[in-house]
């Protein structure tokens, strides 16, 4: 698809992707622009041909009556060639060029440019001088009508060249130039859209790699903490081993001092359970003296 | 496309023709010869030389101070090559008729382009 076609050689950037969009704005509004260029100087074109028709006939008119009005002068005065052309020097006769614009394009208009004073005063002078004054105006006007007619065709010729090159360009733009920017801005897409695609897939394939290498390391960790509370428990067990060793020896004198401390408590309990029975027994109202008897009573008894 | 200075200065109207177009044409007041002594017409009869017509169509081509040359339709039809390659806006080049040979439209190079435009 980006392949297909001629394109531009460009490098694939976000950038290019503008500036060529920017071109293809700018030749499309070109394209538009010369194509009512086109319209216009065609319209012109084909108003001048009808003129440049019309003139060439009516020019055919013309040129007949100047030459019948040449004829009469021939017969009346007699052969005037050779004399008319010795006597011309100067232009009298002459042609100024202005200026046109069409939609642009300077299409020359030529007018006619009379000096006045001619020459050619004494031709005709014995006889016929009626005829050649005649014949002069008449090829006068019929030159008039040439200059007109050169003028259409001038501005023809020029039209014809003009709307020729507005046509290349027309067409150059809409079947080159054109595609040739959209295969160009086509390829660009696809290429960054490939460029995404590598990216986010690059992405992914990082993101994997560090869940991976993550969990890889949490394992690592796992087993590593498990050796090392085996590690610990061991040393620590080692530890006990040796404290409680140690603790015997420390311990003893305090368990001792506990033991008796203890055997004081049974003892004394001993005393008391020993004296109470005696308490119960007794209830007898010198129980106040109870003790005292009591203990005489022991005393007695044993 | 011929520039503003190169049509300014062109003023004269140049002919080829026969005798009676010519004599008919200087009457009028076209006539001129330059200081270095160079008619801007030629006179085409049955002796001339296609060579000269050809030589005289060339000159006024290309001589700067002519804006509009006139040619013989019979006289251009005997260098009709050279005319019809004559695409140039300046002289510009019409087709006259003659006081023997009356106007074909049909042969006129401009003619033959437009009748070609208008797809006929």
């Amino acid at each position: 698809m980006s392949g297909s076609g001629a394109r531009e050689n460009i490098f694939a950037t976000r950038m290019a992707l503008t500036n060529t969009k920017l071109r293809l704005k700018g030749a499309e509004t070109g394209h538009s622009l010369l194509a009512r260029k086109r319209d216009a100087l065609t319209t012109r074109f084909r108003a001048i041909l009808k003129k440049v028709d019309e003139a060439k006939r009516k020019m055919g008119r013309v040129m007949q009556l100047a030459s019948f009005s040449m004829a009469e002068v021939t017969y009346t005065t007699g052969d005037i060639s050779y004399l008319v052309q010795e006597q011309a020097k100067l232009a009298t006769f002459r042609v100024k060029a202005k200026q046109e614009n069409v939609s642009g394009v300077l299409l020359p208009a030529f007018d006619v440019d009379r000096v006045p004073g001619s020459d050619f005063n004494l031709t005709g002078l014995g006889r016929g001088g009626q005829q050649v004054l005649r014949a002069k105006e008449v090829y006068a006007k019929a030159i008039e009508t040439l200059v007109e007619l050169a003028s259409l065709q001038t501005a023809f010729t020029i039209l014809d060249e003009v709307i020729r090159a507005t046509n290349r360009r027309v067409n150059a733009i809409e079947h080159v130039i054109i595609p040739r920017l959209d295969n160009t801005i086509k390829y660009i897409m696809s290429e960054l859209d490939e460029m995404d695609r590598e990216e986010f897939f690059r992405l992914k394939k990082v993101q994997g790699k560090k869940k991976r290498d993550a969990a890889n390391a949490a394992q690592l960790k796992a087993i590593q903490d498990e050796l090392e509370n085996a590690r610990a428990a061991e040393e620590a067990s080692a530890a006990e081993a040796t404290e409680s060793a140690t603790e015997n020896s420390v311990e003893n004198p305090e368990q001792s001092n506990v033991e008796e401390a203890e055997e004081s408590v049974v003892e004394e309990s001993a005393v008391e359970s020993a004296v109470e029975p005696t308490d119960a027994a007794g209830e007898d109202p010198f129980a106040t003296s109870g003790d005292l008897l009591s203990t005489k009573d022991e005393d007695v008894i044993f | 496309m011929a520039t503003q200075a190169s049509f300014k200065d062109r003023v004269l109207i140049a002919v080829i023709g026969d005798e009676d177009s010519i004599t008919g044409l200087l009457l009028a007041g076209i006539g001129h010869i330059n200081e270095h002594q160079k008619k801007n017409f030629l006179v085409v009869d049955t002796k001339t030389q296609i060579s000269t017509i050809e030589a005289a169509f060339q000159e006024f081509t290309e001589r700067k101070d002519i804006a509009i040359l006139l040619i013989n339709q019979h006289i251009a039809e005997k260098i009709r090559p050279t005319v019809d390659r004559y695409q140039k806006a300046f002289p510009t080049l019409v087709e006259i008729p003659s006081k023997d040979h009356p106007y074909d439209p049909s042969k006129d190079s401009v003619l033959k382009r437009v009748q070609r435009l208008f797809g006929e």
